[in-house]
């Protein structure tokens, strides 16, 4: 009994090692035969959670059409993204902001090649209760550098802001200095942090006076009605006014490649940007990138 | 006869041998993870060039500025002393009352009820006390307190609840390893049986009621998710219980995945993580210390 067992184990051990060795060599076989028509190979990876969503739903998308490319899309955000790639332990760093605004070193962007996949809008949300439903800029400034204290102040009611921020080091609050607050600093002092978009969403939602900013791909679906979002002097969060140049508050979302990229990681984000899945990003909350031309 | 000996053989020296690798790979994980965050630590001195004296005692954080990054941690140590003294503060007392009555009061109530119920306790992984502190305490808070709700007092209230069974079930078994002669005796000097209690069996067990606390302290002080999830992340410090603070667990937790390996801001938070280290093991050495004088008394 006891060495059936074992031969049991034996064969299916060896079973499962030539399962997985038969694998890659039909795997190489395709991918010298037939580049066009049967893509393969492995393209992983890795970096921010705003992105995520997007690259999980074009590697789905894109593995339907080429069953032989297994694609792995994992988070950690943009840092990780970018760490990842450039010791070479994924293929694609998605990150929030360009690699040269996170490393200090320009030398150790030097091999880095970056592509804009997507662009995004974002939001500034507020607690339904503040009645406010636009901002001038130098409001918003002033809000989040603490100078304004009381919403009556910018013409809601009168109650106190609760200013809700991400952590320092996130793409999204990045994005918000960079383009909303500019040389004002954001107060640290005040208000609270919240780590995850979700967090945020349940903390501007039951905090009153509270004021945020999210990145719209997550304000889609069935999210749409859940928060009060702001306009920006005067003008809305939506897809015409940015890539009209009349809203300010968007950022591009990068894949990061160390060189330029192989097959069918080239292919995988060509696949991104194209024409074929802008619909799709679209819907999600991204900007196609086609869209984007004529902005910085 | 042959096979016998090489069967012999292979369980003594086979066993013994997996037995000492498993040992030794303990060792080895440990020294690595230690060395490991060492050397990354230093680098915040040797290559981003920060003193230490700035790291340490300034109370400005400021890593993100392009023209003049600071990082001082004296804030996140603060909030992470005040929130896990509070939550000791709060659960010791009521775990050393805990121990009592399961031994002494109602041992079979403790040992159906309590003990179970402390366990389930322990097993609660701390994001579910982290999003029912955000959910129900929060909101709590604000409601009867006024403010925001996220402050510090709401992160001690979430971690003495997390410490308080690791507390008591210690207490328990120190209030349990007293000898049941120090009771007789008490008895047989006439006292009632809470002065007995509190004369005689606590202080006989207060040594390792003590380890407990410091080991409540350290699980207090190294808790980073539910204690993230509730205490607002505001950098200062607090003015009072109910202004949101931020500890050292919480930064590391926010910044670490955003930041890239080898810029100063990295360094700094691998200089935190090294600080944390040295702090739990400051709290292992205070066990030991505690350990050794007790069995020296007794």
């Amino acid at each position: 009994m006891k060495r059936g067992l074992k031969l049991t184990f034996a064969a299916m051990l060896l079973t499962g090692v030539m399962a997985g060795c038969s694998n890659n060599s039909s795997g190489k076989k395709a991918s010298t035969d037939e580049k066009q028509a049967n893509l393969s190979g492995t393209v992983t990876a890795a970096g921010s959670t705003a992105l995520q969503p997007l690259a999980d739903e074009a590697a789905t998308e894109f593995m339907s059409k080429y069953p032989q490319v297994s694609i792995t899309i994992q988070g950690g955000g943009s840092g990780t993204g970018v760490n990842q790639v450039t010791a070479g332990a994924v293929q694609i760093g998605d990150s929030d902001v360009p690699a040269a605004e996170k490393l200090t070193d320009p030398s150790l962007a030097k091999d880095l090649v970056e592509t804009k996949v997507a662009g995004i809008g974002f939001s500034i949300t507020t607690n339904k209760d503040t009645g406010v439903d636009s901002l001038k800029l130098q409001d918003i400034q002033n809000i989040f550098s603490g100078k304004v204290t009381n919403w009556k102040e910018v013409g809601g009611k009168d109650e106190k802001i609760n200013v809700i921020n991400r952590p320092a080091s996130s793409g999204t609050r990045a994005t918000f200095t960079k383009t909303v607050m500019k040389d004002v600093k954001i107060n640290d002092s005040i208000g609270t942090v919240q780590d995850s978009n979700g967090a945020v969403e349940t903390a501007v939602n039951s905090t009153p006076g509270s004021i945020s900013y999210l990145a719209n791909s997550y304000l889609v679906g069935d999210k749409k009605g859940a928060l009060k979002t702001v306009k920006i002097d005067g003008v809305e969060s939506t897809t015409e006014n940015i890539t009209a140049g009349k809203y300010p508050f968007y950022s591009y979302e990068y894949m990061i490649t160390k060189g330029e990229a192989k097959s069918p990681v080239k292919e995988y984000i060509d696949f991104v940007t194209g024409d074929e899945f802008a619909k799709k990003l679209e819907d999600m909350g991204y900007i196609p990138v086609s869209k984007m031309n004529g902005l910085k | 006869m042959k096979f016998k000996n090489r069967n012999f053989f292979l369980t003594e020296y086979l066993g013994r041998t997996l037995v000492t690798l498993c040992g030794l790979l303990m060792i080895g994980i440990t020294i690595s993870i230690i060395g490991f965050i060492m050397s990354k630590g230093i680098q915040s001195f040797t290559q981003s060039h920060i003193s230490l004296s700035d790291m340490l005692f300034s109370k400005n954080w400021n890593p993100s500025d392009a023209t003049n990054p600071t990082y001082g941690s004296l804030i996140f140590i603060v909030g992470s002393i005040l929130v896990s003294v509070g939550a000791v503060i709060i659960a010791a007392p009521i775990a050393i009352s805990l121990a009592v009555f399961m031994n002494y009061i109602s041992p079979k109530f403790g040992e159906k009820i309590l003990i179970p119920v402390l366990e389930i306790l322990v097993g609660i992984p701390s994001v579910v006390y982290g999003l029912l502190g955000a959910t129900i305490l929060v909101p709590l808070i604000r409601n009867t307190f006024g403010r925001v709700g996220f402050s510090l007092i709401a992160g001690i209230i979430v971690l003495s609840v997390m410490i308080l069974p690791t507390i008591a079930s210690i207490a328990s078994d120190a209030v349990r390893a007293v000898p049941k002669d120090y009771l007789e005796a008490s008895y047989g000097l006439g006292s009632t049986r809470w002065q007995a209690i509190k004369l005689a069996i606590v202080p006989a067990a207060k040594a390792n009621i003590l380890t407990a606390i410091v080991l409540g302290l350290a699980r207090a002080f190294g808790e980073a998710l539910a204690v993230q999830m509730v205490i607002g992340n505001t950098i200062k410090f607090p003015n009072g219980i109910f202004d949101p603070t931020v500890t050292l667990t919480g930064i590391l937790a926010m910044d670490m995945s955003n930041t890239i390996n080898g810029t100063a801001w990295n360094n700094a938070l691998w200089t935190l993580a090294m600080i944390l280290l040295f702090i739990s093991f400051f709290f292992i050495l205070i066990i030991r210390l505690i350990g050794r004088k007790g069995g020296k008394q007794a």
